[in-house]
């Protein structure tokens, strides 16, 4: 009989294996889960940006109905702070300024959302209401709420270990050689801009649960994180003191993360601490007003930058200065965005042959600011698109020319940067000429004459960007200041009739790995994707793992799993050499099938297993039964995904309204394992970045008062704010991993904002502006028309 | 404390709520039906949204005790008896239309609602602005749109299957 199965392996658009439960309401977010004999944890906020806490009178709340405790700053002085995950040094060699980071705020606060204190009780309302008896005296303190405000003369002084509210002043290149560069230039082209600050809002507001057993002394930690392992290391090691073997992080199904769900948070330690001292389980679920106020922010640059180029364009040398916000404290992995995964991502995709770059890095009174979808890539992608369309339209050289130009070309490859990333792989004229034709640019000025007609303006413009994935090898972290390893882990465990369990130390919360890495099992193993499953989220069932951010999970998991796979078939070959008397040399072993080489004798891998696992004729002195393996990977380099996006806008100019008539990405990620998730993937980073572009902003007034504090002050892309987006791949394979991946997660939300912003001020040509700052709301696009009709009538 | 008497999915429950008890809650903490999300605290997201009546309704906005009498829906209660699936329901999956899932049931549950509300049929902006009081930060709302459109169609008997076969075939 002939059975057709369908293709499932690498590059077949597999139906999510996950679907069913999330569209049947069964999903298992954290606030689904419920714990016999759970009390409930509200927090007390500080409504003030910077102020001393004089007193804290708990008592009325503690006399509230249903109250179990109330904890303060106080209760928790035996308890350690957050830690800081990446140290970065001075230009001058010195560490940065790392203060302190309470878990309930210690004598003064320091932020909006700041925790002061926890009620807890029977019911969340009872909690509720306890938490609003908590009477806290505050001496309100002068305080800074942006980069300008926190470095000016004077300016309040947010931590005794940060002079200035300078963390660090950091530097890549040598200001000398880039001087000498840019003494020969034909024209230098000067740029600054400000990286609006954003707010993540993945759907699910983070929510924590913790408990404690008496009886084997084991704490369990239910959250809303990316990367459970490193909770564990992080709470375990540095805030709580508890042993990884007695401490179990669980992460189940999260809904979004965007880098928000990285780091550790002052919540997870604290249900977890609550919870022993009260012995019973202890839940806390954020509002969306607190996740507003204590979700770390993302970008929140300020910079200025100079590009020098010769007479035909050729970019001689490229300085940037960049300021950027911490916010008041330093979130798990903060110190390294600016600066790892910004400034050794200057050279884009550009032969640039010197850059020297400087960033100085601020505390201020407003919500830490870490990695947020991109992280470190959109602001460095964003400059150096902005910078280059500046460039062209002051040296009149076509836009697309200039780049061309100056690209790196893809016989360049492996192409070593002056800041110091190898590239591995890429083709940037490919992608670009691939784009130019879906969005058919050559036909753009025929639309734009059309959309004057009806009195519209017409705009189109494009990036090319390149950015860094798969963090990273472990050693060169190590070095740049990173305090953990960067590895991946797998096991694979084949079950006695055939059946597979993949445990992955990365975590899928939205990415669709169970379906992904359960397809890359397939294809190799031959067991149908229905036959395996795939395990993340739990240190109690996973070896280790770093978890998923940066586009990670593929290029470094995936890798580990294939090494693991590696394992497999090798242990699997010697059994089959055994059952089959021949020698282990000539086994060879393909989607399944064990075969003697040369012969029709073959054994399926489902023999294999369960020879492994009933173990009767077996060659038991030489191998050990069972089929599991563990493998751990460590990246060789990044990989780096790079490609063109390109917008076309409209503006109406009695309104200041833009919209995107059209939006073309085309991505290099590498082998496609399935390319129904990467599209969805592009286009969710694509809606991210259209919302940096023309939306979304952080606003805060200059004092620290967090001003966009929920979802009708933030503007969060709504869908007839979007447009449908085509989007394509055009694939070189990554050189140093066995999957040739790359990575797909953040391609959209950094390529696409400089080439909204570009298609804006090309729309606007003639209006005597050179850019606008995101996002580019109606008011302000309103005002630069308005404006210049005003200075022409004068 | 108040009782409210409401049928939820078929099943009809008398349940003790305070007066500040909102419809979610009872759904989430009382019945335990955790499929309806919440989302944001001031009505913007559609994490929540049920049908109440045959309705659309925000969840977080709705005090229990306004359901005297009511039949709601959640996304739990979607599925046939045997299991099989929502022809949206069906649609979100053929066309990839959700990611992290926390948004799907509200999504779900407003599209069915646009769909039923729109026999004549429904054009892409339609669907777009129809689904203003949802939020989404993973899909950027593409596949989104994609799946109700094939599902109203298919809801309003004017093809049989999500995906043509054409399409399909050109897939």
């Amino acid at each position: 009989m002939n059975v057709v199965t369908p293709f499932e392996g690498i590059g077949a658009a597999v139906k999510r294996k996950e679907d069913p439960r999330f569209l049947s309401g069964r999903g298992q977010y954290t606030d689904d889960l419920n714990r016999p004999g759970q009390a409930y944890a509200v927090i007390l906020r500080s409504p003030h940006p910077h102020a001393r806490i004089v007193s804290i009178d708990t008592s009325a709340a503690r006399a509230m109905p249903g109250v179990v405790a109330v904890f303060t700053g106080e209760d928790l002085k035996g308890v350690g702070g957050l830690p800081c995950g990446w140290a970065v040094k001075n230009k001058d060699g010195s560490p940065m300024a790392e203060p302190p980071h309470p878990v309930l705020a210690m004598g003064k606060v320091r932020h909006v959302g700041d925790p002061v204190a926890v009620a807890i009780a029977e019911t969340r309302a009872e909690a509720q209401d306890a938490a609003e008896a908590i009477r806290v005296e505050y001496e309100v303190l002068p305080s800074a709420g942006t980069i300008d405000g926190a470095l000016a003369p004077g300016a309040a002084q947010i931590h005794d270990a940060a002079p200035g509210n300078v963390c660090y002043d950091w530097h890549i290149g040598d200001p000398a050689v880039a001087d000498a560069a840019f003494a020969r230039a034909h024209k230098v082209v000067v740029f600054e801009t400000t990286n609006n600050r954003l707010i993540p809002n993945a759907m699910e507001p983070r929510a924590a649960i913790g408990d404690y057993d008496p009886a084997t002394g084991e704490h369990t930690l239910i959250t809303t994180s990316q990367n459970p392992h490193v909770i564990r290391l992080l709470m375990g090691a540095f805030v709580l003191n508890i042993p990884e073997s007695k401490l179990r992080v669980v992460a189940p199904d999260v809904g979004g993360g965007f880098g928000s769900k990285i780091y550790h948070y002052a919540e997870e330690a604290l249900v977890t601490w609550a919870a022993a001292q009260l012995k019973r389980p202890v839940k806390w679920t954020a509002d969306r007003s607190e996740s507003f106020m204590s979700d770390a922010h993302g970008r929140d640059h300020v910079t200025r930058a100079e590009l020098a180029l010769d007479k035909d364009g050729t970019f001689l040398g490229l300085k940037v200065s960049t300021r950027c916000n911490m916010g008041a404290y330093l979130s798990t992995f903060a110190p390294a965005v600016p600066t790892y995964l910004y400034a050794t991502l200057l050279a884009g995709v550009y032969r640039t042959p010197v850059i020297y770059a400087e960033v100085k890095a601020v505390f201020t009174n407003t919500v830490p600011v870490d990695a947020y979808r991109g992280a470190g890539r959109p602001e460095a992608t964003f400059l150096l698109e902005r910078l280059v369309d500046v460039a062209a339209a002051e040296t009149g050289i076509d836009r697309i020319e200039l780049r061309r130009r100056n690209f790196i070309k893809a016989d360049m490859f492996p192409y070593q940067t002056p800041v110091a990333l190898q590239y591995d792989s890429g083709n940037y004229d490919a992608t670009l000429d691939a784009a130019l034709k879906a969005a058919d640019w050559a036909g753009f000025e025929a639309r734009r004459a059309e959309a004057a007609k009806r009195g519209k303006l017409r705009g189109i413009g494009c990036s090319t960007y390149l950015e860094a994935c798969g963090i990273a090898p472990s050693h060169v972290v190590g070095q740049l200041g990173a305090r953990a390893g960067l590895y991946e882990v797998a096991n694979i465990r084949v079950h006695p009739t055939g059946s597979v369990t993949v445990f992955t130390g990365t975590h899928s919360h939205g990415q669709g790995h169970e379906t992904t890495f359960a397809q890359l099992v397939s294809d190799r193993l031959g067991v149908p994707v229905a036959n395996i499953d795939v395990v993340h989220g739990d240190t109690g069932k996973i070896p280790f793992g770093m978890g998923t951010y940066g586009s990670r999970s593929l290029a470094v998991g995936g890798s580990a799993m294939v090494k693991a796979m590696d394992k497999i078939i090798a242990k699997g070959k010697r059994i089959a050499a055994h059952l089959m008397e021949a020698s282990v040399e000539d086994i060879e072993f393909d989607r399944g099938t064990f075969r003697v080489a040369g012969t029709d004798k073959t054994k399926s891998l489902t023999d294999i297993s369960l020879a492994a696992y009933v173990p009767h004729n077996y060659p038991i002195e030489e191998i050990e039964p069972g089929l599991e393996e563990t493998a751990f990977y460590d990246p060789k380099n990044f990989t780096y995904p790079g490609g063109c996006h390109i917008a076309e806008v409209e503006i109406d100019p009695d309104t200041g309204a833009i919209s995107i008539v059209n939006f073309v990405a085309v991505d290099d990620v590498g082998r496609v394992i399935n390319p129904m998730i990467v599209e969805g993937q592009v286009q969710g980073g694509v809606a991210q970045g259209i919302g940096q572009a023309l939306l979304e902003n952080a606003a805060y007034a200059p004092d620290g008062q967090l001003l966009s504090g929920s979802m009708m002050d933030y503007t969060m892309p709504r869908a007839d704010d979007l447009p449908s987006v085509g989007v394509a791949t055009h694939t070189t394979l990554c050189t140093h991993n066995p999957l040739g991946v790359k990575g797909c997660g953040e391609v959209g939300a950094i390529g696409s904002p400089p080439a909204v912003i570009n298609a804006v001020v090309d729309a606007l040509k003639g209006y005597g502006i050179r850019h606008v700052e995101m996002p580019a709301t109606p008011a302000k696009i309103w005002s630069i028309i308005h404006g210049s009709r005003r200075m022409a009538a004068e | 404390m108040p009782q409210v008497n409401l049928t939820v999915n078929g099943r009809s429950h008398t349940v003790e709520v305070e007066g500040r008890t909102l419809l979610v809650e009872l759904l989430r903490e009382k019945l335990r039906l955790t499929g309806t999300h919440v989302g944001c605290d001031t009505s913007q997201c559609g994490a929540c949204v049920v049908h109440i009546n045959g309705e659309s309704v925000k969840s977080c906005t709705t005090l229990a005790l306004q359901c005297e009498g009511a039949k709601v829906t959640t996304i739990e209660g979607l599925a046939k008896p045997d299991g099989t699936l929502h022809v949206m329901q069906e649609a979100f999956r053929e066309y990839h239309a959700l990611q992290c899932g926390f948004c799907t049931p509200g999504m779900v549950m407003s599209a069915i609602d646009l769909v039923q509300k729109h026999p004549e049929g429904l054009t892409e902006r339609q669907i777009r602005e129809g689904l203003e009081g949802n939020l989404c930060r993973c899909t950027g709302y593409h596949n989104i749109v994609k799946a109700i459109a094939a599902a109203a169609e298919v809801m309003h008997g004017k093809r049989d299957t999500l995906r043509p076969a054409e399409v399909m075939a050109a897939e």
